[in-house]
């Protein structure tokens, strides 16, 4: 199956609501899927990722340009932390 | 809902706030077997990272959420929800009333425990534990307090108090055994000392201890802007940006009809940049300074008198004159040439 690729714009929100707009599109998402998620927040830098590890999602890549954050994370199954195959 | 296999763990919310006291309560249950997950509600008056995020003067200083923090450290999920809007209920009409300011504490917690036991209802979590210890607050965690909010949230005896469940009735959870009650704690009082001997014995450290508590409402200086911001308005009610704008700037109301919100450095004037499609704005042009947003209807003499502030505010304030860039929401600008007011004329009472 191939990984679906979604954006979420999350710029401009403060922290939390970046993460709280991540968690909930992630639940919209299947496993395997990427999704890159763009703030502005600089809390999000450390917040989402620290999101992604608690609920089991991997992120692949953080890097911030001009005060744009954009974080890209894998989907993995909420039960066993693994990505789809 | 409680019967769930007997060889499956009992699984329970619990209320974390990112202090020290729901990861204790947390802690607790988890070493009695129990399944735990957080949830942390955002109600828009969380203290958080948002003006550190902002001043520039913070940047360096570490940003993290405490809420994801103490969820990473106890290794348990963290659902973080938003309810900014479902909460305005709370605020404008608390059936019990205020606390020192506009903090409606015990409407708070009655809301949060709801909302916790209709998310446990949905996902078929067994009970409900916060971290509440009888007598630290003067409002929500008091002995005749405390059964309200188990009773008016509707979570009766499935909310489970771990930290102070020796003061109070059994319930369920103790009653069924899915927690052993001899093994819950019986701290009262607002001495922090058995939270942190606890902490210490459990090896947490570096946890969050806001001095004013989580909660922005609790705090004398924003509470009177909240409520100069519904006087000003002639109602009470709020935007998420309104509560969000609170938190910024040096307010100032030199007038009824409006009131100037005055970035303070330059963080906060990128900020309110981003505000500039809603709000009249002006820019000091001829020397640097903040921006300013206008809050209200100014007339045209109250452009001219919030020009003359803002160049009192900029670097050109001992300058004979200063070139203001006005611009309405809708992008039009202009631009004013005006003598800086002197600071005898900004009156103490204009600042919010």
């Amino acid at each position: 199956m191939t990984a679906a690729h979604h954006q979420l714009d999350a710029r401009h929100l403060l922290c939390p609501l970046p993460v709280i707009r991540t968690q909930d599109f992630v639940q919209t998402l299947q496993a395997g899927d990427i999704l890159v998620v763009l703030c502005t927040d600089p809390g999000a830098i450390n917040d989402i990722p620290a999101w992604s590890r608690i609920n089991g999602h991997q992120v692949l890549e953080t890097s911030e340009h001009d005060g744009e954050i954009r974080i890209t994370i894998k989907v993995c199954s909420p039960d066993t932390g693994n990505p789809a195959e | 809902m409680h019967e769930t296999m007997s060889n499956e763990p009992r699984k329970a919310i619990a209320l974390i706030s990112g202090g020290l006291d729901s990861m204790l309560a947390a802690r607790l249950v988890m070493d009695q077997g129990v399944h735990v997950e957080g949830i942390n509600f955002f109600t828009g008056f969380c203290v958080e990272g948002h003006t550190h995020a902002i001043r520039k003067k913070d940047r360096k200083k570490q940003k993290r959420n405490n809420a994801l923090w103490v969820a990473e450290q106890l290794g348990i999920k963290l659902h973080i929800v938003d309810v900014i809007e479902e909460y305005k209920q709370v605020l404008l009409n608390p059936v019990h009333g205020y606390g020192q300011h506009m903090n409606p504490c015990l409407d708070c917690k009655g809301f949060m425990v709801r909302k916790a036991y209709e998310w446990i209802q949905a996902n078929g979590f067994d009970f409900i534990i916060t971290g509440e210890v009888m007598g630290q607050r003067p409002m929500s965690q008091r002995r005749d307090t405390m059964p309200v909010v188990a009773r008016e949230s509707g979570a009766g005896d499935l909310l489970l108090r771990p930290l102070c469940a020796q003061h109070l009735p059994a319930t369920l959870p103790e009653r069924e055994g899915w927690v052993q009650r001899e093994k819950l704690l019986d701290f009262h009082g607002r001495s922090r000392k058995p939270q942190m001997a606890l902490a210490k014995q459990y090896g947490f450290s570096d946890y969050a201890q806001p001095a004013g508590g989580c909660c922005f409402l609790t705090d004398a200086n924003y509470s009177a802007k909240l409520v100069d911001l519904w006087k000003a308005r002639g109602e009470r009610d709020y935007t998420f940006d309104d509560i969000i704008l609170l938190k910024i700037g040096r307010h100032l109301r030199p007038s009824p009809g409006f009131k100037m919100i005055i970035a303070r450095e330059e963080g906060e004037s990128r900020f309110l940049a981003g505000y500039r499609y809603r709000y009249t704005s002006l820019d000091p042009q001829s020397h640097a300074g903040p921006l300013v947003l206008l809050d209200g209807n100014p007339a045209a003499d109250d452009l001219q008198l919030a020009a003359r502030i803002t160049a009192r505010y900029s670097q050109g304030r001992d300058a004979e004159t200063v070139d203001i860039q006005v611009t309405d929401p809708q992008g039009t600008s202009r631009t004013l040439t005006v003598s800086p007011i002197p600071a005898s004329e900004v009156l103490p009472e204009w600042h919010v």
